[in-house]
C-alpha cells in the first residue's frame, strides 16, 4: 500500500491559483485511473484533474468554492503496491462487516447458503432490543451514506415521464414500495398545470434557499464588482435609423450563396466599429490602471458578450479588421457555440480590446452596460423598433435602433465618446459607407 | 466516387453499429454504415455465438463420453467420437446464417453499407478507401461503434502458439495441452470446452480467485466443477513469457517459485480493450474515460453530434448493452427524449455451471449503503433440477430490508442463463420480494427457485 499525493498542476499560462468547483469523490471511494478527482476553474475554463492511478481516496484537502494555489495538495490516494490483492481486500471486508451488524432485518447471516434451511415458522424478523445497542457501537461516520433514492418506476413509465418532461424524482409514487405508477405521473402533471399546490388560497412561503456562489458565477460577481468600483462609467445613448441597413441585410440574406451564414445586425456593427475605430483609436485599447499605461491596439479584437447556461461569458473575435462580414458572422456563431457548450479555449476568451453586447429581441430601449475591464469602451445594442420619424414633410415609419454605450471616463472624455458614436451612427445609417475603401 | 451525404453515419457493423443503423432507418433517418470486416462484429463472428456453439458441442460430447462408462439414468453409448473439423463447419454455418440475416436486415431497411475502414476527418466527415475507390461521407451525426479487441499480455504477444479467443474458436485440431492465461469468463468458457473434448487444460490466473468480478459464493461452484473436470487452476500465478524450446509457458507461482507449463497452445484471455486506433479518432477532440471514449447518459461524446456506443465506451463490454445504447442513440437523433436509465445490465458466464447476475451483488448493495435482506434457494430442493441431474447451484435474491424492493438477482447452475430475462424484468419493473412471491411460477422448472427464494426472504419458505 502506498500513498500518492495529487497536487494542483500548472493548468495554464500565468495561472497561479484555481477555484475548486467540484469534488465528485468522497473519502473511502475507490477510483480508477483517469477518473476525475477534482474539477477546478481558472479564468473561465474548467479543468478536470484525473486520477493518475487506481486506488482509494484517503484524504481530500480543499472544499468546493475554495481557491488553491498551483502545487497545493488536493487529494491523497491509497494505491496498491505489490501486495495489491491483500491490501485492497482488507478495507472491503471491514466495511461489509460493519454493514451487516446493524441490519437486524437480514433474515439470515449473509454469505451462507444455509438460508434455504430457514424454518418456515420463523416469525417475521423484528429488531430485538439488543440490536440497537450493537448498532450504536458503530461510530456514525463509519456508516456508509444512504444512497440517493433512484425513483422506482417501470421502464414504460420512465419513458412516459420523460416524454412529458417530468422528472420522476419529484413525483410521489403510490404503488408498492412507493413505486411510481402512470396515474402518479398524470396526477403530477395535473398539479403542475394548476400551478403550485395552494389548496386553500394564498399561503406564506417561508422557505429560504442557501446557494453558494461558486465557479463562473463567482468570477462574474467579482469582476463586475471590481469593474464598477474602479471605473467611473460614462454612458451615452443614441438613436440610429437602421431602415437602410435592414433593407441591405434582408437583401444580402436572400441572395446569399448556399453555405454562407445568415447575417444578423452584429457583423455589420462589427465592420462599422472597425471603420469607426480608425478615426478614434483611443477607444480600441486596454488600460492598465495599476501602471498608468494605456495600450492602444492596431488590431480590433471584439468581445462578444454571450449568455450561457452558467452565466455571462465573453468570447473574442480576434482581428475583426482582417475579417469579411461573412467571417465575422461565422466567428460569432462558432465562438458562441463553443462558449455555450463550455469548450471555448482560454485564448478564445481573453484579449478583447472592445466589447459588443446585445440582448437581441430582449434588447429593450436603453441599457447601461458595464465595461469589460481593462477595456475602455463597450457598445450595447438595443432592439430595433418601427417608429414614426419626422422627415421634413411628414412622419415616416422608420426602423430605429438605440446604441447604449459605456466608456471609461478616466481615459475617454464625453466629447470623444460622442464623436465615436456619431461616426458609428453615420456608417450604420448609410451602410454602403461601411464597405467603402478608405 | 461521388461524396455521400447522410443524416447518420455509423462507424462499425457490430451489434451496436448495425442495430443503431436499423433503428435510425426505421425512424426515417438516411443512414450509412461503414464496416471493413464482416458484419456482426465480435459477438457474431468471434465471440458469443461461435463460443456458445463450441461449448454446446463440447457438452454433448462430454455427455456421450459419460454415457460410454455407464450412467444412472440408464443410457449407454458406445465409443463416442468428436470430429472437430465437422464441429467447426457446423459452428461456421450458424455464424454465416446469422451474418446473412444481418445483411438482409440492413438491405431491407435501405441502409447503405460501405465496405472499408472509415477514417474520420472531423466530427462530420469520414473517408473510406473501398475496393472501388475513395468514398467521402458527410453526416449530420456520427455514431462510433468500433468495438473492442483482445488485450495481449506484455511479453507474450499473439502469434505462433500464443492465441487470442478468436483463434481458439477456430482450432483445426484439439490441442493436446492448452494453457489459458486469465481466469475470466472468456478463458474459462473456452478452457472448459476444450477440456470436455479432450485437451489437458491449465488456467493461470494472477488474482487470488477465478472470475474476480463475481462474488465468491457464485464462483466457488465453478471452481469445484473445474476440479472435477480435471482442469488445473493456478491462482496468484503470473505468466512470465514463452519458452520456445517446448513450447511452454513460464510462470511465477504464488509462492514465488517458477514453473514451466508445456503447451501446444497458449490462450491469452486477460481482457478486452476499446478499439480506437486506425479510425482517425485521435484527430477528434474526444474526451476519454480511462482507455474508453467518455459518454454521458445519452451516449453523447464530448463532441457535438458525435455519439459512441458499445465496447468502445468501456465496461461492461456486452452485446446487449451495446444494442440498448444503439437503439437509444438512434431514437435521440430522431428527436425522441431518451436517456440510458437501465436499472440492470445482466451478465452471464457460460461456464460449467453457468452464472447469471443482474443488479447489485450483496457486497455492492452494502457498499451502496443499503440495509439488505438476503435469501437463496438451492437446486438440490428443486424437482426439475433433479430430473436434469443439475442439482448444483442456487438462486439468490438481494433486496432492500426496509421496503423489500429487489436490488439484485443471481444464480449459479446448469442452464441458469435462461433465468436472466426474468431477473432483468423484475429489476426494471421495480419488483418487491412480495411481487415475486405472488407471481405463479411453472412447476417443474428451474425458475421456481426464484419464487422459493422470495418466500425464504419473507420467512415463508415452503420447500426449504
Amino acid at each position: 500500500m502506498a500513498e500518492r499525493v495529487i497536487t494542483l498542476p500548472d493548468v495554464g499560462e500565468g495561472v497561479a491559483e484555481a477555484e475548486i468547483v467540484e469534488v465528485p469523490v468522497k473519502i473511502g471511494d475507490p477510483v480508477r485511473e483517469g477518473e476525475t478527482l477534482v474539477s477546478v476553474m481558472t479564468d473561465k475554463a474548467t479543468v478536470e484533474i484525473p486520477s493518475p492511478a487506481d486506488g482509494r481516496v484517503a484524504w481530500i484537502g480543499p472544499e468546493v468554492g475554495q481557491k488553491v494555489a498551483v502545487g497545493s495538495e488536493l487529494v491523497k490516494l491509497d494505491v496498491a503496491g505489490d501486495n495489491a490483492a491483500r491490501a485492497r481486500k482488507s478495507p472491503t471486508t471491514a466495511s461489509s462487516t460493519l454493514a451487516d451488524t446493524p441490519s437486524p432485518a437480514v433474515t439470515v447471516p449473509s454469505g451462507e447458503e444455509t438460508t434455504s434451511k430457514t424454518p418456515p415458522s420463523q416469525p417475521p424478523p423484528m429488531p430485538s432490543p439488543a440490536r440497537p445497542r450493537e448498532a450504536a457501537r458503530i461510530p456514525p461516520q463509519a456508516m456508509p451514506a444512504k444512497p440517493a433514492d433512484r425513483p422506482l418506476a417501470a421502464p414504460a413509465i420512465r419513458a412516459y415521464a420523460r416524454d412529458a418532461g417530468v422528472d420522476l424524482r419529484f413525483v410521489k409514487g403510490t404503488g408498492p414500495a412507493s413505486r411510481i405508477l402512470r396515474e402518479d405521473v398524470d396526477a403530477y402533471l395535473a398539479t403542475a398545470a394548476r400551478g403550485p399546490v395552494a389548496p386553500h388560497g394564498l399561503a406564506r412561503n417561508t422557505g429560504v434557499e442557501e446557494i453558494k456562489i461558486i465557479g463562473l458565477r463567482r468570477r462574474i460577481a467579482e469582476r463586475m464588482q471590481d469593474t464598477v468600483r474602479r471605473i467611473p462609467h460614462f454612458s451615452y445613448v443614441e438613436e440610429v435609423d437602421v431602415t437602410d441597413l435592414e433593407a441591405l441585410r434582408a437583401d444580402i440574406n436572400e441572395t446569399r450563396r448556399s453555405g454562407r451564414p445568415r447575417l444578423t445586425v452584429l457583423p455589420f456593427l462589427m465592420r462599422a466599429m472597425v471603420t469607426a475605430l480608425r478615426d478614434h483609436p483611443p477607444l480600441n485599447a486596454r488600460y492598465d490602471d495599476a501602471n498608468d499605461t494605456l495600450y492602444r491596439y492596431g488590431g480590433v479584437h471584439i468581445g462578444i458578450a454571450t449568455q450561457t447556461s452558467n452565466g455571462l461569458v465573453v468570447p473574442v473575435v480576434q482581428h475583426a479588421e482582417a475579417l469579411t462580414i461573412w467571417d465575422c458572422a461565422s466567428e460569432i456563431a462558432r465562438l458562441s457555440e463553443a462558449a455555450r457548450s463550455g469548450i471555448a479555449k482560454r485564448e478564445e476568451l481573453t484579449g478583447s480590446t472592445i466589447t459588443l453586447t446585445s440582448l437581441g429581441a430582449l434588447g429593450g430601449i436603453v441599457s447601461t452596460p458595464d465595461i469589460n475591464a481593462p477595456e475602455v469602451a463597450i457598445i450595447g445594442v438595443n432592439k430595433i423598433a418601427m417608429r414614426p420619424v419626422w422627415r421634413g414633410a411628414a412622419f415616416e415609419p422608420r426602423k430605429i435602433m438605440n446604441l447604449s454605450s459605456s466608456f471609461d471616463h478616466r481615459i475617454v472624455d464625453g466629447w470623444d465618446a460622442a464623436q465615436f458614436i456619431q461616426t458609428l451612427r453615420a456608417l450604420l445609417e448609410a451602410p454602403a459607407k461601411i464597405f467603402m475603401e478608405t | 466516387m461521388d461524396p455521400i451525404s447522410c443524416a447518420v453515419l455509423v462507424l462499425g457493423g457490430g451489434p451496436g453499429g448495425y442495430v443503431c443503423a436499423i433503428r435510425a432507418a426505421q425512424l426515417g433517418l438516411d443512414t450509412v454504415l461503414v464496416e471493413a470486416g464482416r458484419l456482426g462484429g465480435t459477438c457474431l463472428n468471434v465471440g458469443c455465438i461461435p463460443s456458445k456453439a463450441l461449448i454446446h458441442a463440447a457438452d454433448e460430447f462430454h455427455l456421450a463420453r459419460r454415457f460410454a462408462t455407464g450412467s444412472p439414468i440408464g443410457v449407454s453409448v458406445a465409443d463416442p467420437r468428436i470430429d472437430l473439423k465437422a464441429t467447426m463447419t457446423w459452428k461456421d454455418g450458424i455464424v454465416s446464417r446469422l451474418r446473412g440475416g444481418v445483411y438482409g436486415l440492413l438491405r431491407r431497411a435501405d441502409i447503405k453499407v460501405v465496405n472499408g475502414i472509415g477514417i474520420l476527418r472531423d466530427g462530420k466527415t469520414c473517408v473510406v478507401d473501398t475496393d472501388m475507390g475513395r468514398q467521402e461521407i458527410t453526416a449530420e451525426h456520427v455514431v462510433i461503434a468500433t468495438g473492442s479487441e483482445s488485450v495481449p499480455l506484455p511479453g507474450l504477444p499473439f502469434g505462433g502458439p500464443v492465441v487470442s479467443s478468436t483463434e481458439a474458436l477456430a482450432f483445426e485440431d484439439i490441442p493436446a495441452r492448452l494453457v489459458v492465461v486469465g481466469g475470466g469468463y472468456i478463458g474459462l468458457e473456452l478452457g472448459t470446452a476444450y477440456r470436455k473434448i479432450g485437451s489437458e487444460v491449465t488456467v493461470v490466473e494472477a488474482a487470488e480467485r477465478i472470475l474476480p468480478q463475481y462474488d465468491a459464493e457464485l464462483t466457488r461452484r465453478v471452481m469445484a466443477r473445474l476440479g472435477k473436470l480435471g482442469v488445473e487452476v493456478l491462482l496468484n500465478a503470473k505468466a512470465m513469457g514463452i519458452d520456445r524450446s517446448g513450447p511452454a509457458l513460464r510462470i511465477e507461482r504464488g509462492d514465488g517459485g517458477e514453473q514451466r507449463l508445456p503447451a501446444d497452445k497458449i490462450l491469452v484471455t486477460i481482457g478486452r480493450r476499446p478499439r480506437l486506433a486506425g479510425f482517425g479518432l485521435e484527430e477528434l477532440d474526444l474526451r476519454m474515460s480511462g482507455n474508453a471514449i467518455e459518454i454521458d447518459d445519452q451516449c453523447r461524446t464530448s463532441m457535438r453530434n458525435v455519439w459512441a456506443v458499445g465496447d468502445v465506451t468501456g465496461e461492461p463490454m456486452l452485446e446487449h448493452r451495446a444494442v440498448a445504447q444503439a437503439e437509444m442513440v438512434a431514437e435521440i437523433i430522431a428527436g425522441e427524449k431518451r436517456s440510458f436509465d437501465k436499472v440492470a445490465i445482466p451478465a452471464v458466464c457460460f461456464t460449467d455451471p453457468e452464472i447469471v447476475t443482474a443488479g447489485l451483488s450483496p457486497d455492492a448493495a452494502r457498499a451502496a449503503g443499503f440495509q439488505i435482506k438476503l435469501a437463496s434457494f438451492p437446486f438440490t430442493a428443486n424437482g426439475r433440477a433433479m430430473t436434469l441431474e443439475a442439482e448444483d447451484g442456487f438462486v439468490r435474491i438481494v433486496a432492500r430490508a426496509d421496503n423489500h424492493v429487489v436490488l439484485g438477482l443471481q444464480a449459479v447452475g446448469q442452464g441458469v442463463s435462461e433465468l436472466s430475462a426474468g431477473f432483468a424484468l423484475a429489476l426494471e419493473m421495480g419488483a418487491t420480494i412480495e411481487d415475486i412471491a405472488a407471481t405463479v411460477h411453472v412447476h417443474p422448472t428451474l425458475g421456481e427457485c426464484l419464487r422459493e427464494a422470495a418466500l425464504v426472504a419473507l420467512g415463508q419458505g415452503l420447500h426449504a
